[in-house]
């Protein structure tokens, strides 16, 4: 078990799925119930030219991913005010337009060999700039949602009335889409276009069936998102899988066992609109 | 020369754009008086609700609220798989109060259990919204609206979906609230709830009549202006409105 422990880039790779587990864990309980899932892929799957083309020029993946990330949202916002063009429409449209952008970027001459590492990330390569993006990331996000959790709350539970409550349901909105936004940005590098969306929806969904209560369910989401990193880590080094994927994979493995456990309590909360008593 | 009202309107107009969605609303609601808002759906309830709120700036005439108003909303519109305590929701109240940074502590708390202890439910704080019933959700939500302090409490159909006796518990809570000063405004479709009140006003995208429960409840004329139907006396006493026309699809 400690083995691999001794190899300096599993070292790394160990830091920084905890770190990433722990950010996108908590943050991904907000993701879920603002309905923010699909968000979530999109905006991941919308980077990729941004990740190609920092690829092409030698530079971080950050470098890249952050102003794709800033003008996918722009132009979703643009296209859904296009009358007769919902939102729905217009986060697809954006969506398959830049990733069809990065495509043929990826698969121009130009392109660097490897470029499959930007889709499914490698996890095992990351800098000592990943890291620490990783860790700001990681401060980041705990320091934001111990700050607006009781306005997160609110404007969560009953959008209608939020307002005379005190609480913008749009600013809510924003504040976690920029976390959101931040939190894909940095952890693409790791896990990969493709897979990066894991993170922020498998644990927090998983620790839905185990939680009656935001704070729990939000430490118990970041601390099996860790886990499952570590889980697919040591994986990936026994078996020889590909490092994100086999994280991937691990996520989904715990929200099953979360299922099952959910099932044998038999205490998940009821649907919205089911009464009891 | 009465006290100053908590609720005072004068030929008020209230939309959203465009056309308003009430217009020619005037009344006035004193400390401690209930008024019952009787009308259609789409009739202009909620949108005369969100003008008191000061969600909606008046179109036309004037509305002067002296009081806070909090916001009570059927609790159908929250959400019941969301993982909160009664005590959470109640808490909520605490919030418009403080600066955005803080998050309710200590003293928030205790005020949301005192609340929750008012409405009867000082037992059940721990207990998770969403298994709460109907009538039980309806007062933690009152609960949340005492947190806030509010002077006049706004409910959106508190009796629907409630049985007889749940009905009965929340509606001696509200007399019993408007007994302390408050003003109380509770939109409902009930007629008989609506007579339990002081006062009653008829809405259907205009005003059609307010006043005393008698004179507006017992006035054919105005509940078919009001319900754009046709109200039938049913043998053995009550009333029901007939839909006006129904078109088959």
């Amino acid at each position: 078990m400690l083995e691999p422990l001794s190899e300096p880039f599993m070292q790394r790779a160990l830091a920084e799925v905890i770190l990433l587990g722990l950010a996108g864990g908590a943050l991904g309980c907000w993701v879920v119930f603002y309905g923010f899932s699909y968000a979530a892929e999109s905006l991941a799957h919308s980077i990729f030219p941004g990740l190609v083309l920092a690829a092409i020029a030698g530079v971080p993946l950050l470098l890249g991913a952050a102003p794709a990330i800033v003008l996918a949202a722009a132009a979703i916002a643009l296209v859904a005010r296009i009358a007769g063009v919902g939102r729905d429409a217009a986060v697809a449209v954006v969506v398959t337009t830049m990733f069809g952008l990065g495509a043929l970027l990826a698969l121009s001459p130009s392109s660097p060999p490897g470029i499959e590492s930007l889709l499914f990330g490698d996890v095992f390569g990351v800098t000592d700039g990943d890291l620490a993006a990783a860790a700001v990331l990681a401060v980041l996000v705990a320091v934001a949602l111990r700050l607006l959790y009781g306005r997160l709350l609110v404007a969560g539970f009953d959008r209608g009335t939020a307002r005379s409550l005190g609480v913008s349901p749009a600013v809510a909105d924003a504040a976690l889409l920029v976390l959101l936004g931040a939190g894909i940005v940095v952890a693409v590098q790791g896990l990969g276009n493709l897979l990066v969306v894991a993170v922020f929806v498998g644990p927090a969904a998983a620790a839905r069936r185990l939680s009656e209560r935001m704070l729990p369910m939000m430490l118990l989401a970041a601390g099996l998102a860790a886990l499952a990193g570590v889980a697919g880590l040591y994986l990936s080094y026994y078996a020889g899988t590909a490092g994100g994927a086999s994280v991937a994979s691990a996520i989904v493995a715990i929200y099953l066992v979360s299922l099952l456990l959910g099932q044998l309590r038999g205490s998940s909360l009821p649907r919205a609109g089911v009464t009891i008593g | 020369m009465p006290a100053a009202a908590l609720i005072e309107a004068e030929g008020l107009a209230a939309g959203y754009g465009g056309a308003p969605a009430i217009s020619e609303v005037e009344f006035a609601l004193q400390a401690g008086q209930t008024l019952a808002l009787l009308g259609p759906n789409g009739g202009g309830k909620t949108t005369l609700l969100r003008a008191l709120l000061g969600e909606l700036r008046p179109l036309a005439g004037r509305l002067a609220v002296a009081a806070r108003c909090g916001s009570v909303p059927q609790t159908e519109r929250s959400r019941l798989d969301y993982p909160v305590s009664a005590l959470d929701v109640a808490t909520m109240g605490s919030l418009s109060a403080l600066p955005w940074w803080r998050r309710p502590g200590r003293r928030e708390r205790e005020a949301a259990a005192s609340a929750l202890a008012r409405v009867g439910l000082g037992e059940l704080a721990g207990e998770t919204f969403g298994r709460l019933s109907g009538g039980q959700r309806q007062r933690v939500l009152i609960a949340r609206a005492l947190v806030q302090d509010a002077g006049v409490l706004l409910l959106d159909e508190p009796f629907s979906g409630l049985d007889r006796p749940s009905a009965d518990g929340l509606e001696a809570l509200i007399g019993d609230l408007a007994g302390e000063g408050r003003g109380v405004v509770l939109a409902t479709h009930d007629l008989e709830q609506a007579r339990a009140c002081d006062l009653v006003l008829c809405i259907n995208k205009r005003q059609v009549a307010c006043g005393a429960p008698a004179r507006v409840l017992d006035d054919l004329g105005v509940l078919e202006a009001t319900y754009g139907g046709a109200i039938v006396e049913i043998p053995g006493g009550g009333r029901a409105i007939l839909p006006p026309h129904h078109h088959h699809h």
